[in-house]
């Protein structure tokens, strides 16, 4: 267990110290207080909490930018380090590999987390004073979307292993993890509202379409915090159609869990391959 | 004999190059090997496949009575890659107490380790600063820590000053006086300078030569050589006496084998006033190593 958590104690470190802790923090922050200045603005009164409609916005942004971090933290982790030869004593110590993946994926979520919460934190507060009727309710669900955005986040870093142990150079790597990033979060939705507009009434809108979204763990993480504020009016995107879902909303959190043990297990079984 | 490394026929080929032709090597505790050849004859893959990063083809490995790549094995084994290399954004000291934590080590053998290696003062720095000796150095630091039973050292000394090199002779044969087994890689014979207990060279793949170094002199039988100065009246007549080669005016280089070498002091001693000076080299070591990893020849094998 020392050795696992010597491994994620490294890997903070190095986050903290080539500032990619303060680089992703920044990148959130100024999206973030873009979405909270919008929100406050004059047009923004409404009878919600104020922090309610910046959370709505902020789920989308979440929805774009924190798998775009996480990939970028993670697909170097293997490919890299073989690649500048740091992998080679890890892997000849006594430490399984399995453990090494482990290790490497809570220093990894740690990172993302500092920058989630130090992002989302600051933005949040600056919401809080300049908000209209912000109570308690505004504040939980920052709260909530803060600690599902870092599962998110957690999910793609274990996507982006499965990237990074499956290639040998850094650069094919992040080739992969963009063209993950771009198929999850863009692609994905936009054959989703084609399917959408050509069958509205069709099978595929009724039946398919909530499971599909169910699918992928960007989208299920939007349908869970828009059905969690609890403010139909404020949904936005696809997640709109949260409403007329054949089951209940909140359980779409499980899939980017579901999708995290399964990135986790298909890079250790990747890794175990790997000849350094 | 209780070898901690045993390797019995192992053979390993890439696509069509034979990496390694049935290589059985051992070594025993306490004991120093060097493994030698030319770049790619099969040193570092040889390391590789005790590591467990690799899987032979054929034959055997065990060390210290475990499967190369297990668990036991891997606690048993410490390994210093050729080019070693570090996350540059880490101080020595972390680095090295990130191994031993891996290792499961004492923490106090942080220090200790390095302390052998000369790095305490740079031990707060950066290691991405660091130039290729004191990388070097450091490797070797994470490599002594956790009391492995079999070192394996690649090419250790490339990058190493004269005194650190000597500093490290030292400091694997404290290790090895404690019972670790040492097998470490080296381009030629010269850069050991006698500091290891046994010899093997590899040559394409192929075990050439496995014996003490001593051995190895004996067997190789390469002539020794002698020069004889003499002035530039006399140099012609001494040429003719002797025979051999003649070099810039005033030598005569002559060739001889060690049986025959006393005879041939006494011819040139004969010659009295003719001679100014004579001066008698033994087959360097480099000129041994090149007599095995160049010539097909299986003299040492038996041993």
């Amino acid at each position: 267990m020392s050795a696992v958590l010597a491994i994620a104690q490294t890997e903070i470190r190095i986050g903290i110290r080539n500032r990619w802790v303060m680089l992703a923090s920044v990148i959130l922050f100024v999206f973030a207080l873009l979405l909270v200045l919008l929100g406050s603005g004059p047009g923004g009164a409404t009878r919600a909490d104020g922090l309610t409609v910046v959370v709505a916005s902020l789920a989308t942004l979440s929805v774009y930018l924190v798998p775009l971090i996480a990939l970028l933290l993670s697909f170097d982790a293997i490919a890299g380090e073989i690649d500048r030869g740091t992998l080679q004593l890890t892997l000849a110590s006594p430490v399984s590999r399995g453990q090494v993946l482990i290790g490497k994926f809570i220093g990894h979520g740690c990172v993302l987390a500092l920058a989630v919460i130090f992002g989302y934190g600051v933005a949040g507060a600056v919401g809080y004073f300049l908000g209209h009727n912000v109570g308690l309710d505004g504040i939980i669900d920052l709260g909530r979307l803060i600690v599902t955005s870092i599962a998110l986040g957690a999910t793609f870093i274990a996507i982006g292993y499965v990237a990074s142990a499956s290639v040998r150079q850094t650069g094919t790597a992040a080739a992969l993890a963009v063209a993950i990033w771009l198929f999850a979060v863009v692609l994905y939705d936009l054959a989703l509202l084609g399917g959408l507009i050509t069958s509205s009434d069709g099978l595929f809108a009724k039946v398919l379409f909530p499971y599909l979204l169910l699918v992928n763990p960007a989208d299920a993480f939007r349908v869970f915090n828009m059905a969690a504020i609890d403010a139909g009016g404020l949904s936005t995107g696809l997640a709109a159609q949260g409403n007329s879902m054949p089951f209940q909303p909140h359980i779409a959190i499980v899939s980017p869990f579901i999708w995290m043990v399964i990135g986790l297990g298909l890079s250790t079984l990747i890794l175990r391959r790997v000849q350094p | 004999m209780n070898s901690v490394l045993q390797t019995h026929a192992v053979s390993k080929h890439f696509r069509k190059v034979e990496a390694l032709n049935a290589v059985s090597l051992n070594v025993a505790p306490g004991e120093r090997v060097a493994l030698l050849g030319h770049n790619g004859a099969g040193k570092t893959t040889l390391f590789r496949i005790v590591l467990g990063f690799l899987k032979p083809d054929g034959g055997s490995i065990s060390i210290a009575g475990s499967k190369p790549g297990s668990k036991q094995a891997r606690r048993s084994v410490s390994y210093l890659p050729e080019s070693v290399a570090f996350p540059k954004m880490l101080t020595g000291r972390e680095v090295v107490s990130y191994y031993a934590k891996l290792k499961g080590a004492r923490h106090s053998d942080v220090l200790s380790a390095l302390e052998k290696v000369d790095l305490v003062d740079a031990a707060d720095r950066r290691c991405g600063g660091y130039s290729k000796g004191m990388r070097q150095r450091l490797g070797l630091a994470q490599a002594l820590i956790g009391d492995p039973k079999l070192l394996l050292l690649d090419e250790p000394t490339s990058g190493l000053d004269p005194i650190s090199r000597q500093k490290f002779y030292q400091l694997v044969s404290e290790f090895a006086g404690r019972g670790t087994a040492v097998l470490l890689s080296s381009h030629g014979l010269s850069e050991l300078e006698a500091r290891t207990d046994r010899v093997a060279i590899l040559r394409k793949g192929v075990l050439v030569a496995n014996a003490p170094l001593s051995d190895l002199q004996a067997s190789a039988n390469l002539p020794i050589r002698i020069s004889v100065r003499s002035t530039q009246a006399n140099v012609d007549r001494v040429h003719r006496q002797l025979g051999g080669s003649r070099i810039n005016g005033v030598s005569v280089e002559l060739e001889c084998r060690q049986p025959h070498k006393m005879a041939q002091l006494a011819a040139i001693s004969k010659l009295g006033a003719a001679v100014n000076d004579v001066e008698v080299s033994p087959p360097s070591l480099d000129e041994i190593y090149r007599h095995f990893s160049n010539h097909h020849d299986h003299a040492g094998d038996a041993k």
